[in-house]
């Protein structure tokens, strides 16, 4: 049942794509109203960091399964300046830019499972999980 | 045999050529309902006549200036079917369906008949991608004037009451249009000398921190001007995906439906209903 599909993530309407797979994603794996809206959040944060600090990169989006629950999984990469300072990054507030640093924190907050892989010069690579 | 050579062919077996393709264009499945038959006969017949001058110039260098007229007529050509919803791939069978009728042509009367086919399948190889590029263009222009049609479908600032102004915003709020929309609520509470602004986002899907920081960099701006501001149509699973995000809406006035922010909004201006019939 797994289904898989790769979005490109290089424009701001790009965003507006991905955001609407993700929430057809959640819906078809019949996630509560709450918890799409999660994800979909989620993914519209961390798609929007990978565009502004990361200029773009891909995203890809799967419809699995995780401890025999259904499940969406989300894996936003960039090929930016990366992040030095996780920890600091991941702080409420921090931003290095002028948003309302809430980003990243937050999305963690909104999700099942958040993973980081990110260096200073070789992008970044989140990976987000939502089930059921 | 040289392209003039092959212009020469051209030209003489011109009227045979043309009836030719034009059948293999039937036969190839190009759609006669959103096209008609004489439509396809002109432009057959005006490509072939300026394939042959363009050809006798020399078919190497599709950049060079004596190309122009047969890329004009191609980009025409494409741009008018991208823009009849004809697929790519039959606008370029418009030129491709050309190949057989012609290398049969060569075939019968070219001393080194491989040799030409390769140079006239080059050429309408090249002539084949340039169509569907154009092609492409033509579609790419279409969705940029969507999605410019979908940025002025810009939400209207409404006066509910005197002094009681309501934005209802609608769709993805996404930098510009967002933008567009915050400075238009600014004016117009200037302009109808407000004190109360309802913004309501019933119809907006996902409320992320761009979002959320749009609508405090607005409510903060009203502020100043002296307004305050109500934000309503906030649906559960909104109210809980902001209280996770950690995003602080301050002390602005939420409330979950419309009616309950101009409920609100008339209170505060100490405004009563009074029923006409006692009931």
């Amino acid at each position: 049942m797994a289904k898989t599909q790769t979005l490109p993530l290089q424009q701001e309407t790009d965003i507006v794509l991905i955001r609407q797979q993700v929430r057809k994603a959640a819906e078809s794996i019949r996630l509560g109203i709450i918890s799409q809206t999660k994800i979909v959040t989620a993914a519209s944060e961390i798609a929007r960091n990978a565009l502004i600090y990361g200029g773009g990169g891909e995203c890809v989006l799967e419809e699995t399964q995780r401890n025999g629950k259904p499940a969406v999984r989300l894996l936003i990469k960039d090929n930016g300046p990366g992040i030095a300072d996780i920890e600091r990054a991941m702080v409420d507030g921090y931003t290095s830019g002028n948003g309302l640093g809430l980003g990243l924190s937050g999305s963690r907050r909104l999700v099942d499972e958040f993973s980081i892989d990110s260096a200073a010069g070789r992008g970044t690579a989140i990976e987000l999980w939502k089930w059921r | 045999m040289s392209s003039t050579a092959i212009a020469e062919l051209l030209r003489n077996h011109e009227a045979t050529l043309l009836d030719v393709w034009v059948a293999a264009q039937r036969n190839a499945g190009m759609r006669l309902d959103l096209m008609n038959e004489s439509t396809i006969v002109t432009n057959s017949a005006e490509l072939l006549r300026k394939l042959t001058t363009a050809a006798a110039q020399g078919m190497d260098d599709l950049d060079a200036a004596h190309w122009q007229p047969v890329k004009t007529l191609l980009e025409q050509f494409s741009f008018n079917q991208s823009r009849a919803g004809v697929s790519p791939s039959e606008t370029a069978t418009f030129v491709f369906s050309l190949k057989e009728p012609l290398f049969k042509l060569i075939q019968e009367h070219s001393a080194e008949p491989l040799v030409d086919i390769w140079a006239t399948t080059q050429l309408l190889d090249k002539l084949g991608l340039y169509s569907i590029e154009c092609f492409m263009s033509g579609r790419e222009s279409v969705i940029r004037e969507q999605q410019e049609s979908m940025l002025e479908l810009s939400t209207p600032v409404v006066e509910l009451w005197d002094g009681i102004l309501a934005i209802p915003l609608i769709g993805a709020l996404d930098s510009n249009r967002t933008q567009i929309v915050m400075e238009a609520l600014l004016e117009k509470i200037v302009e109808t000398e407000s004190d109360i602004a309802i913004i309501d986002i019933t119809g907006v899907p996902t409320v992320d921190t761009m979002v959320a920081q749009h609508l405090i960099k607005t409510v903060t701006a009203a502020k100043l001007m002296g307004a305050q501001c109500i934000i309503s149509g906030i649906r559960p699973q909104i109210a809980a995906t902001i209280v996770h995000l950690g995003v602080e809406l301050g002390d602005v006035i939420t409330k979950a439906s419309l009616a309950d922010a101009f409920r609100v909004a008339l209170k505060q201006q100490g405004t009563r209903f009074i029923a006409a019939t006692s009931r």
